[in-house]
């Protein structure tokens, strides 16, 4: 709470920055609202308490140990190493650091090249207007886990050799990806998905700030479609806003659009439509309709997920549901028409749901039985 | 100069867009806002989903954008290989179907949208927009190679370049692409809103079609509203009066899919499977979409098949689109989809053969 209340006043300045002098004010409108509320310092980071207070530590004077943050998308990963850094070096930060993403080139012959080099220059300790900073550098890998095996072997050794003048920052969504020998030299972070309570009173702060019109219960869905993900969130509001222009309240229906939810009828009427004993040209026709809305077939299948889960079905069969909407979901994904996986899907679920398991069961052996004679003739 | 009725009536600007009217109003928004995003607009075709990339062009720049031109651009791959693409380009926009080049498609969209990003455009003074859109068409057949040059292009030249992406079905999108851009859906219209537009545009021709033949046609196209205004501009041509009892032609494609579908459950021997590749090989050359075809085939084949083998054939049919997309050898996959419905069907048969 309090580092909201913190963050609200950095609006504020940032705000009557804008009103004072014109080209500022036209450089601000143009900044993208996920941009413009990045927290500045790391005590407006919420909710990551154990980093939060590492980095404070460091701040005050503490060494700065190489970190690994990992956590899903729009959790403040990239925001709070910025910030640290912002606080660290001051005004000078932005020579201090050296920011590689996924689009940038990264294969071995840049962590061979550009960051030896980079890690290799010493710094100063004191900044420019002669306030003591660390002398270090940090070189921040975004998205670390898109890194190649061979690139990342390639830093081990950088990393400790120049450990002297560079810490490494590596960001990344799947701990997983990065290999052994690098996470051993990093101290982990583990960045939750943020509390829907927090992402709706950044989303309010903002709401006040830029002047956009919208009720609780609207905000609160798009809180909760964004999944914890705030950037997510706060695009999605800014999307909004733009397709409303000033002065026109959000509607639900925008939220759904822009991030691209299902109607819940539809869902309902076709898991409804599987479940009874329907006519296959019902659910040709049906399927054909859905198609035609134009819902993205992947979201599509999220949502039955969501459904079946909630569905009253046996558990088992729920189980059998669940595996094979994972098959039709893969196979969708890369898939031109969405047609025959939602028919797959929906045909599968009527067999599971009508067809008691032994037939099935022995259905499903005598057709591996019968393929296995027809291989053989 | 004689046009098809489709793009002689094609509403020109965003106000005059018959249907998603609240839609419109919000891409009018968006464009009257300073900034403005990319875009992504998705749906089936002949959804109007061009129409509308066109309508918030000229409500960007003014009617300068129909002055189009044909240009024939030369790229260099990196292996020298020179190839050549055709782009369709106003003063303030060029529109290219990167998928024409196949695996070239990569170096087209970073060579082109740098080119294009690059000069800076001197607007004249009426308007303010510093930037120049690219517009690419089907993207969903893009590689993903190219998909990810997209997202490092479209962040880099964001100052004087936006892109309008414009794709059927947004699941061979990668989510770093969708990500970036604003979404916009664009659904078919609806049976009625079809065959309104049907009878205006007639009434514009100075003809009158019948209500119930308008929605006869509206309810033959499955929300196409391109094909319905073509359907009802060859019943015209056919003859003058559109009276209800007129017959609405289906087009040859699908009659021919039917037919295909009537001879895999006539007989299943060898030899017809050779007919049926035959056919497989028509359609494809005719340049018919090789999941279209797998999808009318199924739908045909399984209004003919039992109940208790439905289940198996989609799967079937489930598995062997996925095979499709994966290869690049589509009449592999149809055969074989075909093959095993065959076996499925003959399986059956017999097996209901053995009960008596």
């Amino acid at each position: 709470m309090d580092s909201f209340l913190k963050s609200g006043k950095l609006g504020d300045t940032a705000s009557s920055k804008s009103s004072t002098s014109g080209i500022s004010k036209k450089k601000d409108k143009k900044l993208q609202w996920v941009e413009k509320y990045r927290p500045r310092t790391v005590e407006d980071v919420v909710e990551q308490k154990e980093v939060v207070a590492l980095l404070q530590e460091c701040i005050l004077g503490a060494d700065l140990p190489n970190l690994l943050f990992y956590g899903p998308p729009g959790t403040g990963k990239t925001s709070t190493i910025l910030a640290a850094a912002r606080q660290l070096f001051g005004d000078i930060y932005k020579d201090r650091i050296l920011e590689l993403n996924a689009s940038d080139d990264r294969g071995i012959q840049v962590i061979r090249e550009k960051i030896k080099t980079y890690a290799q220059l010493s710094v100063a300790s004191s900044r420019a207007d002669g306030k003591a900073c660390p002398a270090l550098k940090i070189v921040i890998l975004d998205e670390a886990d898109a890194m190649t095996d061979a690139a990342q072997t390639a830093l081990r050794r950088t990393m400790e050799k120049e450990a002297k003048t560079t810490r490494f920052c590596l960001l990344c969504n799947y701990v997983s990806r990065i290999i052994e020998p690098l996470t051993s030299r990093c101290t982990k972070f583990r960045f939750k998905p943020l509390n829907q309570s927090f992402v709706l009173e950044r989303l309010q702060l903002i709401c006040t700030k830029e002047d956009v019109l919208v009720d609780d219960d609207v905000l609160n869905i798009l809180v909760k479609e964004s999944g914890g993900d705030l950037r997510r969130a706060i695009t999605a509001l800014q999307s909004c806003a733009h397709l409303k222009g000033k002065g026109n309240k959000i509607a639900l229906e925008n939220v759904y659009d822009v991030l691209t939810v299902v109607p819940s009828d539809w869902i309902t009427n076709f898991f409804n439509l599987c479940k009874n004993e329907s006519d296959i040209n019902e659910i040709i026709r049906f399927i054909n309709d859905l198609e035609q809305q134009a819902y993205p077939c992947h979201k599509i299948f999220e949502q039955l997920n969501d459904l079946l889960i909630e569905a009253e079905i046996s558990e088992p069969l729920k189980a059998e549901i669940g595996e094979y909407l994972a098959e039709s979901s893969f196979r969708s994904s890369c898939s031109r028409s969405d047609f025959t996986h939602l028919l797959d899907f929906a045909v599968h679920v009527q067999e599971i749901l009508t067809v008691p398991v032994e037939h099935r069961k022995a259905k499903a052996e005598k057709i591996a039985r019968s393929t296995m004679i027809n291989g053989i003739a | 100069m004689s046009l098809l009725w489709v793009d002689k009536y094609r509403p020109k600007d965003l106000s005059s867009l018959d249907y998603h009217t609240q839609q419109a109003k919000e891409l009018k928004n968006l464009v009257a806002n300073s900034d403005f995003p990319h875009l992504l607009l998705y749906g089936p075709s002949g959804a109007g989903k061009k129409t509308r990339i066109m309508c918030i062009l000229r409500e960007l720049f003014g009617p300068g954008v129909e002055r189009l031109k044909t240009e024939t651009v030369t790229v260099t791959t990196p292996s020298n290989k020179k190839i050549e693409i055709t782009t369709v380009n106003s003063n303030y926009h060029i529109e290219i179907n990167p998928s024409d080049v196949g695996i070239y498609d990569r170096v087209v969209v970073m060579d082109l949208i740098k080119n294009i990003a690059q000069t800076q455009h001197i607007g004249s003074t009426n308007n303010q927009r510093n930037f120049k859109v690219v517009l690419l068409t089907e993207v969903d057949n893009l590689t993903k190679d190219a998909q990810h040059a997209l997202r490092r292009t479209m962040e880099k030249y964001s100052t004087n370049c936006r892109l309008i992406l414009c794709v059927t079905s947004l699941s061979p999108v990668i989510p770093a692409v969708q990500s970036r851009c604003l979404l916009i859906r664009v659904s078919a219209p609806s049976i009625p809103e079809i065959s309104k537009i049907l009878q205006v545009t007639c009434k514009k021709e100075d003809l009158t079609i019948s209500p119930a033949l308008a929605e006869k046609i509206a309810k033959t196209v499955n929300g196409n509203l391109r094909r319905a205004l073509l359907i009802c501009e060859a019943c015209k041509v056919e003859n003058k009066n559109l009276t209800t009892d007129r017959e609405v032609p289906e087009p040859d494609w699908k009659k021919f899919i039917e037919k295909t579908a009537n001879l895999i459950t006539h007989k299943q021997s060898i030899d017809n499977l050779m007919t049926v590749r035959e056919h497989l090989y028509e359609l494809l050359t005719n340049g018919i979409p090789p999941e279209i075809i797998l999808k009318e085939l199924l739908i045909g084949l399984l209004l003919k098949c039992d109940k208790q083998i439905i289940p198996q054939v989609v799967r079937d049919a489930a598995l062997y689109e996925h095979r499709m997309t994966q290869g690049n050898k589509h009449i592999v996959h149809l055969e074989a989809f075909v093959t095993k419905f065959m076996c499925i069907y003959q399986e059956h048969l017999s097996s209901l053969m053995e009960g008596f």
